[in-house]
């Protein structure tokens, strides 16, 4: 009898487990098994033994990769991609959506955003086929232009100095409308009394964008500035991977082209598993702490 | 209230500055768009700012005439409607269950579903798993990897928690409704708007994919859109599509510049025509996750 009133809330939604089924499904089989099977990375994976079968060498891959020559080329290339992109990529969106806010027209507003947020639709191959066409040292446009106003045309994809320039701000070109939503949300959700209250304290638009509008949207800032650190390892493997080419090699090799290099390509699947893991225990590690910090200094976080 | 001088000052700044910033977005596609009805030579040139120029459609004939690029299509098309479908399908599964705050079990739930957004097995192990299940070079290797996307299940937990009253689901249980028909007679059709945005999301998803196919397939016969695409706009891949009798290896170079103009919006234009009328609906959608996550 106290088993069946124990059963009952889930005997009566059955139907729902029964609909959780396929998705418990999903999230074991195609994420938290490859979770358990990062233990590869403390392996010596044959293929014949499969992964739970192959022996234990502890730290041996761990110690190759810190050994090896790439390492620091790899770890100052993705933290450096990805804090260029955190500087530039972070306040644009921010602004662009401050500026979108003030525009009182709403057809030009519509149309604003409609064009800013077209881009996103692109896919990474083509967003990286556009960069080739236009920046193209003969026939691109943007080479075009230099030449026109009497500059030396630049191999833009193959110059290594330029490779983390074009990343991000292609990035921005791609990305900022589409971002800048969120703060659209955000800011639509301010109170308008305190706006009110401001303009009869006799503050401008600017001060009233610092004052009010900002501090309005100061909590999506920080929960999305947390996220943003805490992915700070993960520069995307689709676009470095397609930019990417022999001669700009030095400032585009990055961690998740390495792991696909070595893994996929190289078969190399314990090494490369055991680069995988350092990458993702490091970004853990730093979206742990930095939503800890956030925490402390203004009680907004991610939990 | 009137308005200050400063104020209509920052008026006209601002107005000025979003007008560069639209320009700038707009004007690699418009150029783009322009340049793949042009004479190819007077794009070599360096001729073509905005306007067509003496507009023919060759490179387009060439395309639809390429067999990679039309399997390809093809294949994107598929993958894009089967992927659609099982996503749409389990993220109302994993959605509806966790927004009923009656389900027991819900917050352990939760906590491992959106674990997986912090930390994953990583590229080898996943893709073993998937080699081991014998997906390689299959359509589901385009698919299951991939079936659900957390921030979407956030997003249509967050929909049916806030924009269907539970009042109603009480009352239809009460009426004899079991839980799926509160859910296929009460709360989907009550969810269109959220409906449309999953399907705009994952949909373009597919559409774009290029990640999965580079690693999971080897068959050129299932390649999607985007990897034809990789080599023809990055790897330079046009050869075979270049009309061979040509006699100048500069001709050569122009039509394959040409063509890629055109690739680009082939691939482009059916997601790009869509995304307008659907706008209201994903900018909605994007503000329920974003509020509420």
């Amino acid at each position: 009898m106290r088993l069946r009133k124990r059963l009952l809330p889930y005997a009566r939604n059955w139907q729902l487990y029964l609909l959780l089924v396929p998705v418990i499904a999903y999230y074991v089989v195609f994420e938290y098994v490859p979770m358990y099977g990062v233990q590869i990375a403390f392996k010596n994976f044959l293929a014949s033994k499969g992964i739970w079968g192959s022996p234990w060498v502890g730290f041996k891959h761990f110690e190759r990769f810190f050994e090896s020559y790439f390492f620091w080329r790899l770890l100052l290339n993705t933290l450096g991609i990805s804090l260029y992109q955190l500087a530039v990529g972070f306040p644009v969106p921010i602004l662009l959506a401050l500026m979108i806010n003030e525009v009182r027209k709403p057809l030009f507003r519509r149309f604003v955003q409609t064009v800013t947020y077209a881009p996103h639709f692109l896919s990474t191959v083509v967003l990286v086929g556009l960069l080739f066409i236009f920046l193209n040292p003969n026939t691109g446009l943007v080479n075009n232009f230099l030449k026109l106003i009497g500059l030396e045309p630049v191999a833009f994809m193959t110059e290594p100095g330029w490779f983390k320039s074009i990343y991000v701000l292609s990035g921005v070109w791609q990305q900022m409308g589409w971002s800048s939503i969120i703060y659209l949300a955000a800011l639509s959700g301010i109170d308008p009394q305190l706006h009110e209250a401001a303009r009869v304290d006799g503050a401008t638009r600017l001060q009233r964008i610092r004052h009010v509008n900002l501090p309005g949207i100061m909590p999506t800032i920080i929960i999305l500035l947390i996220l943003q650190i805490g992915s700070l390892m993960g520069v995307g493997f689709e676009k470095v991977f397609l930019m990417q080419n022999s001669l700009n090699m030095d400032s585009s090799d990055v961690i998740s082209t390495y792991v696909y290099r070595s893994g996929i390509l190289g078969a190399q699947y314990s090494f490369s598993a055991a680069v995988g893991l350092f990458n993702s225990v490091v970004n853990f590690v730093l979206l742990l702490l930095v939503n800890l910090i956030a925490r402390r200094m203004n009680q907004t976080s991610l939990w | 209230m009137g308005e200050t001088r400063g104020d209509r000052a920052f008026d006209i700044v601002n107005i000025l500055f979003l007008c560069i910033i639209t320009v700038l977005v707009i004007y690699p596609l418009l150029f783009v768009l322009s340049a793949s009805i042009s004479n190819p030579a007077k794009v070599f040139a360096g001729e073509l700012w905005l306007w067509p120029k003496e507009i023919t459609f060759d490179g387009y004939k060439r395309i639809f005439a390429n067999k990679d690029i039309m399997t390809g299509y093809g294949n994107t098309i598929l993958y894009t409607f089967v992927g659609t479908a099982v996503n749409v399908v389990l993220t109302i599964c994993a959605a509806y269950p966790m927004s009923r705050k009656d389900l027991k079990g819900r917050n352990v739930l939760t906590v491992l579903i959106v674990f997986t957004m912090f930390f994953t097995g990583g590229l080898i192990p996943t893709y073993l798993i998937v080699k081991d299940l014998g997906l390689l070079d299959s359509i589901w290797a385009m698919i299951l990897p991939n079936a659900i996307a957390v921030y979407n299940v956030i997003i249509m937990r967050t929909y049916f928690q806030t924009s269907i009253p539970s009042e109603m689901q009480e009352a239809a249980s009460i009426d004899g409704c079991d839980n799926f028909r509160i859910l296929t007679r009460v709360v989907l059709p009550l969810s269109m708007p959220i409906l449309a945005v999953m399907v705009l999301f994952y949909s373009v998803a597919h559409w774009n994919a290029f990640f999965n196919a580079l690693i999971y397939l080897s068959d050129r016969t299932k390649f999607p859109l985007q990897l034809i695409l990789r080599e023809i706009l990055i790897q330079g891949q046009t050869q075979d599509m270049v009309d061979m009798n040509d006699d100048t290896l500069m001709r050569k170079m122009m039509e394959a510049e040409s063509i890629k103009y055109g690739v680009v919006v082939v691939a482009n234009l059916p997601v790009l025509m869509l995304y307008p009328f659907l706008q209201r609906y994903f900018v909605k959608g994007m503000m329920i996750g974003a509020l509420k996550g």
